[in-house]
Formats: C-alpha cells, structure tokens, sequence
C-alpha cells in the first residue's frame, strides 16, 4: 500500500479501519477531536459523538459486548468524565476488541490541567500503548484490537498533543479481514457485575495484567536500538524521538507497552549500560516502576516534572544535571514582545453578551478612565466562549471543568452570597454536563442565572455536532433536543431565548434574569460565523468618530487603531449586518455599514 | 538535495497550517523523510500559530531545536521577530510585509516592534532577510486570503523542491473554484521581488 503523510490522529483512524472497528464514539476535545472525524470518511464504521466521554464509552462498550470491535476517543480530562464507565469496561472485560484512546495534552496546549492517563491504566490494571509517532498510531491502534480480544481487556492507547497534531510518513498494512455478526451471548458472570460475579472478575485482572506483562518481553513494541555502552535511555512516546535528537548515540530502550512493564526486558538492557536515564513527560510513571524493580536511573530529578517537552528542553536539563554538554547557545527569543492570546472571532454571538457582562459588571474601562472595583460574580466553563476570560471582556470569574459553572453558581448562591450569581454555558457543554447541573440546581431551589450561549455547534474544536444541533459526524442530519424545551421540561418556570445581536435585548434579559427571586435560565442564541461563513457589507467609521475606543471594548479583532490613534475597522474579516455590536455600542453613532457612508 | 528545517510562523486564519500541508506534501513526494507540527494554543482564534516542518534522508523529533532553522517564513512582522531566534546563523529569513497588531497593542498596554526593531532583531542572526510586498500582492490579485501561495510562490527558490511539483500539490489541496486564482498567486509569489 502507498505511503501516506498523516496526522496521529489520521492515523490512529486508518489503524481502527484496517482492524475492522464498526463503532466509533467520542466527545470533542483538543488534542483527540480528529480521530472520530478522521474515523467518520469510512463509510463502514458507525461514528457519533456523544454527549459525554462516559457515554461514549458506555456505547463502544455495549457495541463490543456484541462481539464487534469498538472504540471510544476522548481528551485526557474527558477519561475522568469517562472514568466510572472505564473501570466497569476493566472489570467485564470484552468481546469484541474495545480501545480507549486518551489524548494527553503535556505543556496544556488547549486544556484545564496537565495529567497522565497512564495512572488510569494501572487503576484498571489495563495495558497502555503509547505511540511516539504517526507510524505507531497505526500500528499501535491495529495492535491494541488484537491484544484487547486475546487478553479479554479494554486498550488504552495514549497518544500526546505532538503525536496527534503531529504529521509523520505512515506506511500501512493490508487491513485485516474481519466478518462478524453482532451477536450477544449471555453470560452473567462476567457481564453482570453484582458483587458475587464482581469478586469473582477481579482477581482475573491481576492475572490478566501478569500475561500481558510476560507479552510484552518479547513483543516488537518494546525494542532495544543498541549503541553506546556509557548511556542508555528507557522512554516512550513522543519523548524517544526527542531523546533521540540530542542523544544520537545512546542505547535505547522503547517502550510501546508502558503498562505493565516487561521486568526481564529491562533488566537485560540496563545491565548492559552504565548510566540510565529515563526521559518521559507528564509524570515519572515509568521512573517510579524502575524503582521499585531495584534499578538506580535518572528521572526526574533532572528533567522537568511539568510541561511539554522538546529537544531543547531535553539538552538543557541533561546539561543542568551534568549529564551532557549544552548545544549551541541559541539567542533566547525576546520576552518582552507583545503576546497575540486567542480572541473571539469577528461576528461571535458570544461578544455582545461578553460586552454587556463586562460593563454590567465594570470589568472594563476606557483609557483614561479610572478602573471600579468589578460587579457580578460570573461562573464559567469550557469552550470557545472561556475566551471572554481575558482583556478587555474580562467577563469570567471560575473555569474549572466540563459543566461546573451551573454548580459552583449554586454552591455560591446557597453558601449565601449576597449577589445573584450568574453561570455562563455553551450549548455543547450544556449537553455534555450542564444539564444534570441544572437539573441539580432546579431541584435545590438554587437562586442563580444560568446564561445557555447557543451557537449551535460546538465551536472551540472545530464546529462537531452535538444533541442540540443534530449533525452527525459524517454531516448527516440527526434529530436535535431544543434547548429552551428541554430547560423548561427540567422544571425551570424562568425561561427567556434572545438574539444574540440584539444588545438591547441581551442587556434587558441580564438585568430580569438576575432581579428574578428564582432560578432563571436565559439563552442567547446567535449563529457561530466560521461555520456559516455568511459575510455581509463590512462597517466602517466615518467621520463623527472622536477615538473614544468604546467599540475596542467589545474586544473584536476587526476593529484596531492606526499608527495615529485612528479607529478603523478591517473589511476582510467584519461580517457586517450579521453582527452590528459595535455600531450599537458606539456613543457617537460613528460606525456605519460601508455603502451609506458618505 | 539536501533537507530543510522550515519554521512557518503567522497568526490564526491567516493559512499558515494549509501551506505547511502543502510544502509537506511536496517533500513527501519528493523523496524525503517528512515530519511536520502545529503549535496552536486554544484552537486558535487570532492567536499565535508556528508550524515546524523537516525533511530529510532520516528525521527523529517533529520539533526543530533553536537555532537550527534553515527558513523562517514569517507571515506577519511581530511573530516574524517572535520566532527569530530559531533561525540557524546564515539561515533565511522571509516575511510578509504586515502588521497585525494583538488586542493589547490597541488597546495600548502593549507595544509593536518598529521596522528598525525588526531589522535588529534579525541583524544579531542573519543578513539573509527578505522582506516581501506579500499581503499587497494578494490584494492586487483579489482576495487577501492567497498570501501564503504567494509565500510559498516566493520561498520556492529556496526549498530545492520543484516548482512545478509545488503547484501540483497546490493544486490537489484546493477546491477547484480557487484553484485558478491560487496557480495565478503562486505564479506571482515567484517573480515577486524583495523591497529593498
């Protein structure tokens, strides 16, 4: 077969293809959103996005118990939405191969936290593959079906950021030929895990985890590249292409299968090296397992605990621990230049309701002016509208994880803060866990206003569908919930839906629904313009402008000054009549759309 | 033919990952090892994007180490002087004549190089910097949105690829209503000449 350029995550898709797999289940989430969409172009497998991790991978996991193989994909903080449904997949056990993949994002390119799902391997005593390129995560993924069915397992693959973002040359197998009937046999012993079965499946993890441990002495996916005697280097992932850069003639051992660690293996190859170093991001996972077998290595006691790693950082701490020489002294990149932080798109739907929480709640000020202690307490979660977080919206007070603004505004409101809170929620997050806060808030009579931004997508990674917008992955129609439905259904009586474009409105909703003595939910619903891409006639200033910068406060990236302190706006990128924000914010009446002005 | 380490920095939709598609594309077909990746924070909406790409007979880290960049092509003149430093001493420079100023340069908390700013920047590495008329030239042709085949249209005299190879793989990754116009722009990007 040809050889092709992909992504980790491209190939991660082409591998679960080539086994065979028939159902795909994710939630979208930064670094692992491609693998479904990338699994959706085959017309074989059925893919979906799900509400959440959890019930994706409650879904690949019934498909397996049909004895077909699945698979369910999911950023690393989505595993511990996902982490009840993946030790009840660790207890049963499968039928079909079953892989959960948990793309961990090292150096928090796009996440909450920084975490290592490898620890959730061993909480399940489940085995990890950890590919380091997009060659493994074909290989790796074909290989992780064939063990799950022979070691009767759920597989956790682990890829990082830098291997599914990453592009790297694959070159692909004849896909296996796999004709299965879905079928359910009945076994309650091993599927029904009431305590008596249950006690019963759990000493078999322990010998699962020993078997799996003696297979990987000899498997292919740990290798040994021999070289210099002085040094060898036990790592995995990403990191072994990194450690290979700066230590090109080191003995390396590579772990593909992190967990369980073949002991045997590695004792051979540290005995034949009189320094060991073991290089891997995130946690010292497989440091502290070397330990434990007796073995002296260098971990993290000279690399870095936390972050991203590189070949540069690689050098650096090698050369701060004495281990190596530095490289070339590169001139530092200059840390005083002006930093360019993600914004709201030109044409958000979120920027008028940001504006009007922002000024409502004096987060911003115009130059010159002095700046007020800020109102309103505003709880936020995950998506593209936590960018209202930063200047000059500055409309956000907490982010903590999927669905927890809802709750965090009712804990807040019933530990008896004086002003009523407000919970700002995407449509997407709302459906992912959103819904059992409000469901959680109705019940408890908790005095909040919830703001629903509807957008109709889930916009941050890349506009995949969700249960309120009724697209599937491959773009078909599906059926869709109505939000204001829904919400009303749940028990909330104080229910308000407003264009999002309409300041006025948006602004009297804010102010009714935060006056109301009961649980209000007001929606904003307002078109996502990257995914409909509409462009209208383009704004601009005319002359009644006197530079105020009021307009820069809705934070658009259209609108900018010149080299003289002159606002103007930037035709290529303003939308037009399908936003108007500005021109409503503007004192002066100074904006206008381009074709009337004189 | 020898490998190349190329650094492709810009700021979010301006087209900065589409063209190291392209020119990974070409290196692909053109024999090489190929290993490319994106840096992009939050999904990336107007923010920061740098994309690292290398061919070579054999290439370990998708990273490239500072300081062994042997293009830097700059898409816009503050993140240009942002990535400077990975440029190996003797490596080439090439940047868009653009400024687009981040919110906190509006709003004045911060500020943006000056043109002498930029030139010391690159001074202290390398005298190979070419400055070039690339979002103008896109705008004369139409549509802004061309700049970077007009990029790559102008770097191609510098990538040991075959021109004629580059523009099939443009070609091949355009729709093809926009094909036309994008040969025309990378055309263009190849008579384009640095202003001095």
């Amino acid at each position: 077969m040809e050889r092709q350029l992909l992504s980790g995550n491209e190939a991660i898709a082409l591998g679960a293809a080539h086994a065979g797999v028939r159902v795909a289940a994710a939630y979208p989430g930064t670094p692992s959103t491609e693998i479904l969409e990338a699994a959706a172009r085959f017309p074989e497998i059925y893919t979906e996005w799900s509400s959440n991790e959890a019930v994706a991978v409650e879904v690949a996991l019934g498909a397996s118990y049909t004895g077909v193989r699945a698979m369910a994909s999911m950023k690393h903080v989505g595993l511990n939405v996902a982490a009840d449904a993946f030790m009840a997949a660790a207890t049963t056990g499968v039928r079909g191969g079953l892989v959960i993949i948990s793309a961990d994002d090292p150096g928090i390119h796009s996440s909450q936290n920084e975490q290592d799902s490898r620890n959730y391997a061993r909480l399940g005593r489940v085995p990890c593959l950890e590919p380091a390129d997009s060659q493994e995560a074909y290989t790796f993924t074909r290989l992780a079906f064939e063990l799950s069915e022979e070691f009767d397992t759920p597989v956790l693959l682990r890829p990082t950021t830098r291997v599914c973002h990453s592009k790297s040359v694959v070159q692909p197998v004849e896909p296996a030929a796999i004709t299965l009937t879905p079928q359910f046999v009945h076994e309650p012993a091993k599927l029904v895990m009431l305590p008596g079965a249950a006690r019963g499946r759990w000493p078999k993890l322990t010998e699962r985890l020993e078997k799996l441990a003696a297979w990987g002495e000899t498997a292919e996916c740990n290798h040994i590249i021999n070289g210099s005697a002085e040094l060898g280097i036990i790592t995995s992932g990403i990191s072994f292409h990194y450690a290979r850069e700066v230590f090109p003639e080191a003995s390396f051992l590579k772990l593909g299968l992190s967990y369980p660690l073949p002991e045997r293996k590695i004792k051979e190859f540290t005995a034949g090296v009189s320094r060991i170093m073991v290089i891997e991001e995130n946690d010292g996972f497989l440091e502290l397992q070397l330990k434990a077998m007796g073995l002296s290595v260098i971990g993290k006691a000279a690399f870095p605990r936390t972050g991203e790693y590189s070949p540069d950082i690689i050098r650096a701490a090698a050369a701060g621990a004495g281990l190596t020489r530095p490289g070339n002294p590169a001139a530092a990149g200059d840390t005083e230049l002006a930093k360019r932080p993600p914004l709201l798109c030109p044409g958000c739907p979120h920027a008028g309701i940001y504006f009007t929480l922002s000024s409502l709640g004096h987060r911003s000020v115009l130059p010159g002016r002095q700046a007020r202690p800020p109102r309103l307490t505003i709880c936020g979660d995950i998506g593209c509208y936590t960018l209202g977080a930063y200047a000059p919206l500055s409309a956000m007070d907490t982010c903590g994880c999927m669905g927890a603004g809802i709750s965090q505004a009712a804990g807040m409101a019933r530990a008896g803060l004086p002003e009523k809170p407000l919970a700002v929620i995407g449509d997407s997050t709302f459906m992912h866990s959103g819904i059992n806060s409000l469901l959680n808030a109705v019940y408890n009579q908790a005095n909040i206003c919830v703001l629903i931004l509807d957008n109709a997508t889930t916009a941050m990674t890349g506009h995949q569908g969700h249960p309120g917008s009724g697209v599937s992955p491959a773009g078909e129609r599906r059926n869709n919930v109505v939000i204001e439905n829904l919400v009303r259904g749940a028990g909330v009586a104080d229910v308000t839906v407003v264009d999002a474009f309409d300041l006025k409105a948006v602004r009297n909703a804010v102010k009714q629904g935060l006056a109301a003595g009961q649980l209000a939910v007001v929606i904003v619903r307002g078109d996502c313009p990257t995914l409909t891409r509409k462009r209208g006639k383009p704004r601009l200033v005319n002359e009644k402008c006197d530079d105020c910068g009021a307009c820069l406060l809705v934070g658009c990236s259209a609108i900018q000054r010149d080299e003289d302190g002159h606002i103007f706006i930037d035709r290529s990128v303003c939308v037009g009549e399908y936003c108007t924000i500005c021109q409503q914010v503007c004192p002066r009446g100074a904006i206008v759309e381009a074709e009337t002005a004189s | 033919m020898n490998g190349m380490n190329i650094l492709i920095v810009g700021v979010g939709g301006q087209g900065v990952v589409l063209a190291s598609n392209i020119l990974a594309e070409a290196a692909l077909s053109a024999g090489f090892e190929v290993k490319k990746t994106d840096t992009l924070g939050m999904a990336q909406r107007g923010g920061s994007v740098v994309s690292h790409l290398r061919y070579a007979e054999q290439v370990a880290s998708p990273l490239i180490p500072a300081g062994e960049v042997d293009l830097l092509l700059a898409f816009e003149k503050l993140e240009a002087v942002r990535w400077a430093h990975f440029l190996k001493p003797e490596g080439i420079a090439i940047i868009n004549n653009l400024m687009l100023p981040p919110l906190s340069v509006t709003l004045g908390t911060a500020a943006y190089p000056g043109d002498a700013a930029v030139q010391a920047a690159f001074q202290r590495i390398t005298p190979s910097v070419h400055l070039v008329p690339g979002t103008a030239t896109a705008e004369a042709l139409g549509n802004a949105k061309m700049v970077n085949t007009i990029l790559l249209g102008y770097a191609v005299r510098f990538l040991g690829i075959e021109p004629a190879k580059l523009q099939s793989i443009i070609e091949a990754a355009l729709p093809a209503r926009f094909r036309q116009t994008n040969v025309a722009a990378f055309e263009a990007g190849r008579k384009l000449e640095a202003i001095d």
